[in-house]
């Protein structure tokens, strides 16, 4: 498939923005139970409102996807069978949340509405449950666009949607980490231990889609496009001379070298490079090495993402050999 | 329900383009167009088709042979690229089961073409939707036209006769009986997306003649002459 730099950004500015709201509810919820000290509420209304900007900047990426942006109002209609009206009906639902979560947090809403058992109830814990399940369910939506097409057999597997949902949250607490070492507060060792936490376990969710893809064999071939059977099927002639939508959509255009190659650089700067700059950041109390493992990270899932797309061969290929 | 569909004979079938540029040109004027066509007489043509003829050569020179193979929408009887659609824009349509876009709805995403196994589904460059073949759904549905002309356009331009139109649904159609009994089938069976078209397959016809042929085991002649030999001098030795 084609990477297209839209949905690229798209998914990882959505991951990132989903990811940092976990980690900042995940930092209430452990306050509440006296895990950790309690931050001010300008701490997690900041927080959220740096995930609501990636958020925005995510679903500005994707108008750059579509070719009538003006009606995208339109894929909100077909929620019962498309993952794609789905994730367009979570999207700002999810936007919504989380900007009302900051907004109860900036206004300082946070008075107990009631009591269950030692635990006060207020707004932003309403608000952040259900943010967090609006966040996960987005992570879902967003992972079974790809993983349902079941044509793409690189992409339909339920580890397609554990990687988007370990990807998203590893790089959100990461930049929770950097958020916090940007402000001197001591959680960066909390949001650095779980970033650690969710960056091995995508390691071990997307070396296993990996090794899953290296050994796959495709259902269809050249003898089944066709309906000849013939063990040397040539193709003399696609009916384009230069090209069509079917080239340019469905083929990356690089090299196998070039696929290596951005497999190596990805494995190598979302996995270990930044568990390495964050424990770093820690130990030094270094606000640069916590944000550097972000960037790293960030750029590395860039180029996770071109693989994701590059390594997928759509069955359509087989009809789009050869032009001579 | 009727299923509209076409049966292309790959048997009969030139590749001259007869159908790609009938098809153009009638859906270019028509509810679809224009069809999007960029620099038609330069090194690289490109634009948006319905239908297109691929060559392919099977076998390795010089035992080879060469199928044109005509390839557009197939409409599916389980079209996996309209449950996808997030608008709607996508559609098979009850009355006919022919697969349709609606252009006004359309939001440009692709999402349906990742879909589509068979690459059947283009998205135009210019109008920023997706397009497909319509199997000339305002020819086939306009009753004002005499019947003979409700047909797709590529079925009447086709100058073999390689390409057949009609309701597979209908057991006594032209198509149905084609495809019962000249081995019509479906290509990809194996997603079972139940394609509406399908293909005659290739075939050469063969002579075979068995010495039986030539002489019969039976021939009355030989069965006549029940003579013992046993050495003795025949007719063939004393006559010349
Ligand atoms: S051939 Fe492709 S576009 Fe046409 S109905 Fe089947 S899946 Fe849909
Ligand atoms: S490109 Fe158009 S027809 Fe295809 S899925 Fe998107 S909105 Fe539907």
């Amino acid at each position: 498939m084609h990477p297209a730099f839209s949905v690229i950004l798209l998914t990882t500015l959505l991951g990132a923005g989903q990811g940092l709201f976990l980690a900042m509810f995940t930092g209430q919820l452990y306050a509440i139970a006296h895990f950790l000290p309690l931050q001010t509420s300008g701490f997690y209304a900041s927080g959220s409102l740096l995930a609501l900007s990636l958020l925005l900047g995510g679903l500005a990426a994707s108008f750059f996807h579509l070719g009538r942006p003006e009606r995208a109002w339109r894929a909100a209609s077909c929620w019962r069978t498309s993952w794609l009206s789905r994730e367009v009906i979570v999207l700002p639902l999810t936007m919504g949340l989380v900007a009302a979560y900051a907004l109860t947090h900036l206004l300082g809403w946070t008075a107990p509405w009631f009591r269950v058992g030692a635990l006060a109830v207020d707004l932003s814990l309403i608000l952040g449950v259900l943010g967090t399940l609006a966040s996960l369910a987005l992570f879902v939506c967003t992972a079974m666009i790809y993983a349902a097409v079941r044509f793409l057999e690189e992409w339909h597997s339920p580890l397609t949607v554990s990687n988007f949902l370990l990807l998203g949250s590893a790089s959100g607490f990461m930049l929770a980490a950097a958020y916090s070492a940007w402000l001197g507060n001591p959680l960066v060792g909390f949001f650095g231990t779980w970033a650690v936490i969710l960056t091995l376990a995508a390691a071990l969710s997307r070396g296993a889609h990996l090794l899953r893809n290296a050994r796959l064999e495709h259902r269809s071939t050249v003898q089944s496009a066709i309906g000849v059977r013939h063990s040397a099927l040539q193709q003399k002639a696609q009916g384009a001379t230069g090209g069509s939508f079917n080239t340019r959509e469905f083929f990356h255009g690089r090299s196998a070298r070039t696929l290596r190659w951005v497999r190596a650089f990805f494995l190598l700067t979302v996995f270990p490079l930044p568990v390495v700059l964050i424990a770093l950041a820690h130990a030094e109390v270094s606000s640069t090495l916590a944000l550097t493992a972000f960037a790293v990270q960030f750029v590395g899932l860039l180029a996770e993402r071109w693989y994701f797309f590059a390594e997928a061969r759509h069955p359509q290929n087989l009809y789009y050999q050869s032009v001579s | 329900m009727p299923q509209l569909a076409l049966v292309i004979d790959l048997n009969v079938c030139v590749g001259c383009h007869a159908c790609v540029t009938s098809c153009k040109e009638w859906n270019t004027s028509g509810a679809a167009g224009p069809l999007v066509d960029e620099h038609p007489y330069d090194g690289s043509p490109t634009g948006t088709f319905f239908n297109r003829v691929q060559t392919f050569e099977v076998g390795t020179f010089p035992d080879t042979e060469t199928v044109h193979f005509p390839k557009s929408c197939l409409h599916c009887e389980d079209p996996p690229c309209v449950p996808v659609c997030p608008t709607g824009a996508s559609y098979k349509r009850a009355d006919n089961g022919v697969v349709l876009v609606d252009y006004d709805k359309c939001i440009g995403c692709k999402y349906c073409s990742w879909a589509c196994p068979y690459g059947a589904r283009e998205l135009d460059a210019q109008e920023r939707v997706m397009k497909k073949c319509t199997l000339c759904i305002d020819r086939i549905t306009d009753d004002s036209l005499p019947e003979r002309d409700r047909q797709p356009a590529c079925v009447l331009a086709c100058p073999t006769s390689a390409r057949l139109f009609g309701d597979v649904h209908d057991p006594d159609s032209e198509v149905s009986v084609a495809i019962r009994e000249r081995g019509g089938y479906a290509l990809m069976a194996e997603w079972g997306t139940k394609p509406a078209n399908h293909y005659l397959p290739r075939h050469k016809t063969r002579m075979h003649i068995a010495p039986e042929d030539l002489e019969r085991v039976d021939n009355p002649l030989r069965r006549e002459d029940l003579t013992d030999y046993t050495g003795e001098e025949s007719v063939d030795d004393v006559a010349w």
